[in-house]
């Protein structure tokens, strides 16, 4: 598995990021800048892409896969599954800094990652759409506050201008590899998944013979 | 809420969840309600917390269960079989990405209060504890005329005619005793009870051969079950839903089902709002004028601290009390899973123990199964009524799914689900394969 093998360097990390905000804030835009470095300014509601994947490597060569999983819109009705917040390393929190409800749906999505998510998550959470500043209605101190009362990496971010975009998940990378215990846990979770689930993909796997006496 | 949909599907159980991700991918508009304040209707998992406001009128747990969120208990307890054609959607539609399965360790039945696994292989039918000598070697034979079926080679028939012979008449033709019957027509062909005899062979053959088709996969059993729990099946569905469109509303309830003066379907309405569709699907639950009652289930949900007595000690198991072992016309069936499913925490394992009513005290009916399981934590018995609709839906444009029966695993669920996008379409259900993880990143990053 990727990171079996502790003493050898570069190491490879996999990590489960999941994104949260209210509709409209520009998750996707974040995400789409970050894994193809492009914004689409009309771009609607997600369809198709919600399960991405983007490599980056750490300054001593480490690298970090994370996989991404986007909302499909089921937050939009507040009707998010168990299943996206299960087995999150981390969690990316968006807001809209010209919209003051999208900053407070923010704040009870992180009571809901805390009730929901696993107790080592690492969370970042991003005002985003600098770019429109002049209509700003969240200031950035009371982001800041928020974030610091909170232990959250706090960011302001335009996806349409590439602000701060990569610094989100460059410091949620080294902060995740820092952190032993949720090392251990992805590790522990990759191995579990190499052993004991069934890949039902592969229809040769696992044939058991007629002599097995298992 | 003032759009028009193609489709709105009321109740996300798992049938309804499966029939939202086709319809979702086959490019229709489709919105999904529920009444519930989470996903899985009828065959929900529940946490601790939901799990006392249903049983026990929203009653604390006692703080020795653990953590709320190590919970995720199945009201309906079933396990899939390796091979059917349900892990085929899950294959197909890719929802596997999201949802992780494991092997259940045993596929058991009990016989004169001793339980023994079953044997699937003609190597374990030579060692099995339940045949006698030459019971050994007739089952043997019988395995093998199985495993060796061809439909198109009538060499392999051994002179028999699935459609004509009876399984009576083939049990006969390998002089398998009432022993050996008992195995193979309940523990491995599933069937509740035994009206199966009367009846033309292919429909028995076809389950064994499911059956010892589902053990080749991956050894040991027949069974697989999700990682956290069957409710993860309609979640995973139900995301592959939202990701090709559908829109979803948890907790949001439906007051009426509007239809026109003809009868034919219109619109839902929630609140003061009325949302227009060309056709509604939904469990029974929501269309209780349109459907009547042809049965009664009992299951019981045992939380245990230990796995269940003489099982040895499996993580996971399905045991069956044979109707005859019971002194009843139908089968009494326990699937137990543990910890190492995350369906509870470290050290419980959770037993479900269920039969078809036929009394007027059902909870005494499945006595036999819980004395199996040795000290119980904690239990909660629920009594339902089995629900089938009353129309096709042809003329109302009301498509309604059936209630989830007895059977342990996952066929009839599917034959609903077929029969639905049938009845609505005029078609046979023919699932097309969608892109993996790997191919749909492959087109998102060249598709500038």
């Amino acid at each position: 598995m990727n990171n079996s093998n502790p003493t050898l360097r570069p190491r490879q990390y996999q990590f489960k990021l999941v994104l949260l905000g209210e509709s409209a804030v520009g998750k996707s835009s974040v995400v789409l800048r970050f894994v193809k470095d492009r914004f689409d300014e009309y771009k609607e509601s997600t369809i198709g892409a919600a399960f991405l994947t983007k490599t980056i490597a750490l300054e001593n060569g480490d690298t970090v896969k994370f996989e991404i999983w986007d909302t499909a819109g089921q937050e939009r009705y507040k009707s998010l599954a168990p299943m996206y917040y299960r087995n999150a390393n981390c969690a990316v929190v968006v807001y809209d800094i010209t919209q003051t409800t999208s900053f407070e749906r923010a704040q009870s999505w992180i009571q809901e990652l805390k009730k929901q998510a696993d107790s080592n998550i690492i969370i970042a959470l991003a005002g985003n759409k600098i770019d429109l500043s002049d209509k700003r209605t969240v200031s950035t101190i009371e982001g800041q506050n928020f974030a610091e009362e909170n232990n959250l990496l706090f960011f302001e971010t335009s996806a349409k201008e590439s602000t701060k975009i990569s610094d989100i998940f460059t410091q949620l990378a080294n902060k995740l590899v820092e952190s032993r215990a949720i090392v251990a846990e992805a590790a522990a979770q990759q191995q579990s998944r190499a052993q004991d689930t069934l890949n039902l993909n592969n229809r040769n796997a696992g044939q058991g013979s007629d002599t097995c006496a298992c | 809420m003032d759009e028009e949909y193609d489709i709105i599907i009321l109740g996300t159980g798992l049938t309804e969840c499966v029939l939202s991700g086709i319809f979702s991918v086959e490019g229709k508009k489709v919105l999904h309600i529920d009444r519930n304040d989470h996903y899985g209707g009828e065959c929900a998992s529940l946490n601790l917390t939901q799990l006392f406001r249903k049983f026990r009128n929203g009653e604390a747990p006692p703080e020795a269960l653990g953590r709320d969120r190590d919970y995720n208990i199945d009201l309906i307890p079933k396990f899939m079989m390796a091979n059917e054609e349900l892990v085929k959607a899950l294959v197909y539609t890719d929802v596997t990405r999201y949802v992780e399965f494991k092997l259940v360790s045993g596929s058991m039945v009990c016989r004169d209060q001793k339980i023994s696994k079953v044997p699937a292989t003609v190597g374990e039918a030579l060692v099995s504890p339940l045949l006698g000598f030459f019971e050994k070697r007739r089952a043997k034979k019988f395995l093998e005329f199985v495993g060796n079926w061809k439909e198109d080679d009538i060499q392999t028939h051994n002179g028999l005619d699935l459609d004509k012979h009876t399984m009576t008449q083939v049990y006969e033709h390998f002089g398998l005793d009432t022993n050996s019957q008992e195995f193979i027509g309940h523990a491995m062909a599933l069937h509740l009870n035994e009206s199966y005899k009367t009846r033309p062979a292919r429909e028995t053959i076809e389950r064994v051969m499911l059956y010892v088709t589902s053990v080749a996969r991956y050894g040991s059993s027949p069974y697989i079950y999700p990682m956290y729990g069957l409710g993860e099946l309609p979640q995973g569905f139900a995301r592959l839903s939202a990701i090709y469109g559908g829109t979803y509303m948890l907790d949001t309830p439906v007051d009426e089902i509007v239809c026109d003066s003809d009868g034919k379907f219109v619109g839902v309405k929630s609140g003061n709002d009325t949302v227009k569709a060309k056709l509604v699907i939904g469990d029974p639950s929501y269309f209780q004028s349109r459907t009547r009652t042809i049965g009664k289930v009992v299951r019981s949900i045992c939380l245990l601290e230990h796995p269940i007595p003489n099982s040895d000690n499996a993580d996971s198991t399905q045991i069956i009390v044979p109707q005859a072992q019971a002194n009843r016309k139908h089968d009494i069936y326990i699937a137990s899973v543990s910890s190492t499913h995350c369906v509870v925490p470290k050290n419980f394992w959770v037993a479900s123990v269920s039969t078809i009513v036929e009394t007027d005290n059902p909870i005494a009916e499945i006595e036999m199964g819980i004395k199996l399981l040795g000290p119980i934590k904690e239990r909660f018995d629920i009594v339902s009524d089995l629900h089938v609709p009353t129309e096709t839906g042809a003329e109302s444009q009301i498509y309604i799914s059936k209630s989830y029966d007895a059977t342990s695993h996952f066929v009839s669920v599917f034959e609903d689900i077929k029969d639905i996008y049938k009845r609505i379409t005029g078609n046979e259900l023919a699932l097309s394969k969608r892109p993996t993880a790997e191919e749909e990143q492959a087109a998102f990053e060249s598709n500038r």
